[in-house]
């Protein structure tokens, strides 16, 4: 057996032939490290693009929203009144419609939350009335929000306007009540979801701690488990707000599309979100337009800080 | 005079400022099996790593000095020819799970594209798995995946898959120290039927195997090769002392 | 000072236990609620003429959601076809290069994507494409939605491909294979029921999204395959037809919404399905 070294491919039996076909070989191989590297080039490019796209929102935000800033000034955003037919702009309904909604549904739903995630995480974690329930909190979170919007239309809107009814209110069914409520509704997965994940993560040696010492279940939830997960609970808020903050449909459809300044939480109003949704088509003159981008721009910037503020607080958290 | 397949001079790695192979000199002959051993983390394992140019995978892992396959330094070749002239089996049989055995056998070249006859596959095949006495246990499974097979089977297919290369050298990253003492002692078997055609270098952590299976060993302390010689004379006759503090267990 | 009575704490934990419980099963109520009243009132509405005739004008009974279910899928399938390669690429990008500071930056903006109001990345679109092409059309809104899937699919591939032990790559790399043929032959394959689960949860989550359609595909009453034109989608119509006051067009809705209903729930389970098979390889 006679053996080549001398090609980067091991030769045995020095044929023509065998030499031919060796060198073939080295051939495609050169070619395929040319390929490699062209590979390794696009992936990196693929990553860009993420940054690419976020860098460009941003930008994009920013230059469309000039013409309102320069127009209006810093004052915009506290302004009262919002008459787009008079040249009036004023964003203060809207920041405070998405206020009043986006806390009232967290308020709302902060105990289905955390009940939801101390069932799953503590009570109950195997079983099929666990799994029954983490499959409902799955669905609650995967239907879509214009189908929230279209029962919230013809199922609550109705309840609402009768309770009002009741409480001396201006019967509209439509407000800021029924759209906190709908939102409620929507958040519960993310904080219930991510609060189980942390409440499982308490290690037992803690809890048995506790018990040891002669507490009650609900006694070492609340001392031992609670406080560890304190952080996580709160990452997990955190996210359902940034969800509450950016949910456009059904809240469109529920809060009853009035510019006014809310008078009461049975009042109509409109969110950042709903505004945009609305009357963007309809926006004829330029800083028309541009005040809605610049809402644009201030609901993304809050969303983003808020979810970096919950992922960095999680990393954190499931780190130490 | 023997020729040396492998050649390491001043050779060192390190991770980043861990220095873990250090001013590595050795010359290793051709057709012979070669036993690297030392206690945990004295290098052994990087060592072999470098020598397939496997070790510069790891973020912040670089290295200097020679290492010369044929009179060729091997860093100044790309590390895909490098690795078609010198295979490597790990630690943990790792054959492909979405492949069958047979295409396991010949995944270096079907992962490299390289169209081959069917008659010429069939052959590489067979070839490969008899020479690590595998082909009567699989000829009639040969398009099963490999999940059924035993962890000795498993690494034998490893072995065959580096085989059918036709590589001039064969690194083994303690090869069986995963399996069970009979699938152990037939890997063993396997390479002096291997040396015939390739060189074998075979890290381990077992002493007995390498006086077991080797020609010669290399002893490896903190990261230097601290003495490098006939196996029977390493074993009877050790020249350092911390060759001999090892050998008599005073330290693994 | 004495300690509280046993008697009194253990009552108190047996009551908070009670609470929880119903506090908990408490959210399934406006859950079925929901899904009962959809199922009630779009089922009489579904029949083969609903599914393919487009909607009729205001005053004629009959019509149907063809143009949206077909319109959903033009816009679903291209915005995959966009996102599902560079969404797989950058997750593998960012699996290999775990500490770079580059790979930093990329998971940064990833994150930062997936926190984006549906509404902020219509608006975008339609800055970057109705704009300049002067017009609305459903390739805008594909290119919105596969906005919203790429951080999705990114972070699914990047935690999918972790969890590949490292052998894997090694022996084929010891081979001699270059790295994009161990990608594209051993590593990918091996973990393609979790990337594709990825994909699917990334479909999922923007077939029911409407707001970044609402400035870009707009929305179209006839039924069309021109991605350069504006084209109706099933949440769009709902979202239309939903809020007017006309009863033909509030039933087409009702029936548009089990679908979309049934739709998602269907993609969601098969989801579901396909990360049981993939845990249960590994």
């Amino acid at each position: 057996m006679i053996t080549r070294s001398d090609l980067p491919l091991r030769v045995i039996n020095s044929s023509p032939e065998a030499i031919a076909k060796a060198k073939k070989r080295i051939a495609r191989s050169f070619k395929q490290i040319r390929w490699e590297n062209i590979f390794n080039k696009t992936l990196m490019i693929m990553g860009l693009i993420m940054i690419i796209l976020v860098l460009g929102i941003l930008f994009t935000l920013i230059v469309q929203s000039l013409p309102s800033i320069k127009a209006l000034g810093l004052k915009y955003l506290w302004g009262k009144t919002w008459n787009p037919v008079e040249d009036i702009y004023g964003a203060w309904p809207f920041l405070l419609g998405t206020l009043l909604t986006s806390f009232l549904a967290l308020i709302i739903s902060i105990p289905f939350s955390i009940a939801v995630a101390v069932f799953l995480g503590e009570y109950h974690t195997k079983g099929w009335v666990p799994n029954f329930l983490k499959n409902a909190v799955e669905l609650i979170a995967a239907v879509p929000s214009v189908i929230y919007g279209f029962w919230g239309l013809a199922v609550l809107v109705p309840m609402v306007r009768s309770f009002e009814g009741h409480v001396g209110a201006d019967p509209l069914g439509v407000g800021i009540f029924s759209s906190s409520l709908i939102l409620a509704i929507m958040i519960i997965p993310y904080a219930a979801s991510l609060g189980r994940s942390m409440i499982t993560l308490v290690p037992s040696h803690l809890k048995e701690a506790a018990y040891g010492l002669g507490a009650t279940r609900w006694e070492v939830i609340r001392s031992v488990i609670l406080p560890y997960t304190k952080s996580g609970l709160f990452a997990g808020i955190l996210l359902s707000l940034g969800r509450a903050l950016g949910e456009t449909m059904a809240v469109t459809m529920v809060i009853g599309n009035s510019s006014a300044i809310p008078k009461s939480i049975f009042a109509p109003g409109n969110t950042m979100a709903s505004v945009i949704a609305n009357e963007f088509t309809e926006a004829d003159k330029p800083v028309y337009l541009s005040a809605l981008i610049e809402l644009g721009l201030v609901l993304f910037l809050v969303t983003v800080v808020i979810n970096l503020i919950g992922k960095r607080v999680i990393d954190r958290f499931t780190n130490d | 005079m023997e020729s040396s397949v492998i050649k390491s001079r001043n050779f060192n790695a390190s991770f980043g400022a861990n220095h873990v192979v250090k001013n590595v000199n050795i010359d290793i002959p051709r057709n012979h099996i070669i036993a690297v051993m030392g206690p945990s983390g004295c290098g052994k394992t990087t060592y072999l790593r470098c020598i397939n140019r496997m070790h510069e995978l790891i973020p912040g892992a670089n290295s200097s000095g020679e290492m010369l396959l044929n009179e060729e330094d091997v860093y100044k070749m790309h590390p895909i020819f490098v690795r078609l002239k010198i295979g490597m089996v790990f630690q943990r049989p790792n054959p492909f799970p979405n492949l069958s055995i047979y295409d396991n056998v010949i995944a270096g070249y079907k992962l490299n594209g390289v169209k081959l006859p069917k008659a010429e596959k069939d052959r590489i095949v067979e070839h490969s798995l008899t020479r690590v006495a595998l082909w009567n246990e699989v000829k009639d499974s040969l398009t099963k995946k490999g999940s059924f097979l035993s962890g000795g089977q498993q690494q034998r297919l490893c072995i065959a898959r580096a085989v059918a290369m036709e590589p001039e050298v064969i690194l083994f990253d303690e090869p069986t120290s995963a399996l069970d003492p009979i699938s152990t002692s037939t890997v063993e078997e396997l390479f002096h039927e291997l040396k015939a055609n390739y060189t074998l270098i075979v890290v381990t952590h077992n002493m007995q195997q390498a006086a077991r299976v080797s020609d010669k060993t290399a002893f490896f302390f903190l990261g230097e090769l601290v003495e490098y010689d006939e196996t029977k004379t390493m074993f009877t006759n050790p020249k350092d002392n911390r060759t001999q503090n090892y050998i008599t267990g005073r330290f693994s | 000072m004495q300690a509280k009575s046993v008697k009194y704490r253990l009552g108190k934990s047996y009551g908070f236990q009670i609470l929880t419980y119903i506090l908990a099963f408490a959210i399934v109520v406006p859950l079925l609620a929901i899904l009962f009243y959809i199922f009630r009132a779009g089922i009489t509405r579904i029949n083969w003429h609903f599914l393919v005739n487009i909607p009729k004008p205001v005053g004629e009974t009959g019509g149907g959601i063809a143009n949206a279910i077909v319109g959903s899928i033009i816009i679903i399938l291209i915005a995959a076809v966009i996102a599902v390669p560079i969404g797989i690429m950058a997750g593998v990008y960012l699996s290999e290069n775990r500490k770079s500071r580059l790979a930093y930056w990329v998971r940064l903006s990833t994150d930062v994507l997936q926190g984006v109001p549906s509404i902020v990345i219509g608006i975008i679109a339609y800055f970057w494409l109705v704009k300049p092409l002067r017009g609305f059309s459903a390739l805008s809104g594909s290119v919105a939605l596969a906005i919203m899937m790429l951080p999705i699919i990114v972070r699914s591939t990047e935690e999918t491909l972790k969890l590949l032990p490292d052998s894997l790559k090694e022996a084929a790399l010891a081979l001699g294979v270059p790295f994009h043929r161990v990608m594209f032959k051993v590593i990918v394959p091996v973990g393609i029921s979790g990337i594709l689960s990825g994909v699917m949860l990334a479909i999922a989550r923007i077939t029911g999204e409407t707001a970044p359609l609402l400035f870009t595909a707009f929305g179209n009453p006839y039924l069309s395959v021109n991605i350069a034109k504006p084209m109706q989608s099933l949440p769009l119509l709902i979202f239309n037809y939903a809020t007017s006051p006309y009863t033909d067009w509030l039933n087409l809705a009702w029936g548009a919404s089990l679908i979309l209903l049934v739709w998602v729930l269907f993609l969601n389970i098969l989801t579901k399905l396909l990360t049981r098979k993939w845990k249960v390889q590994l």
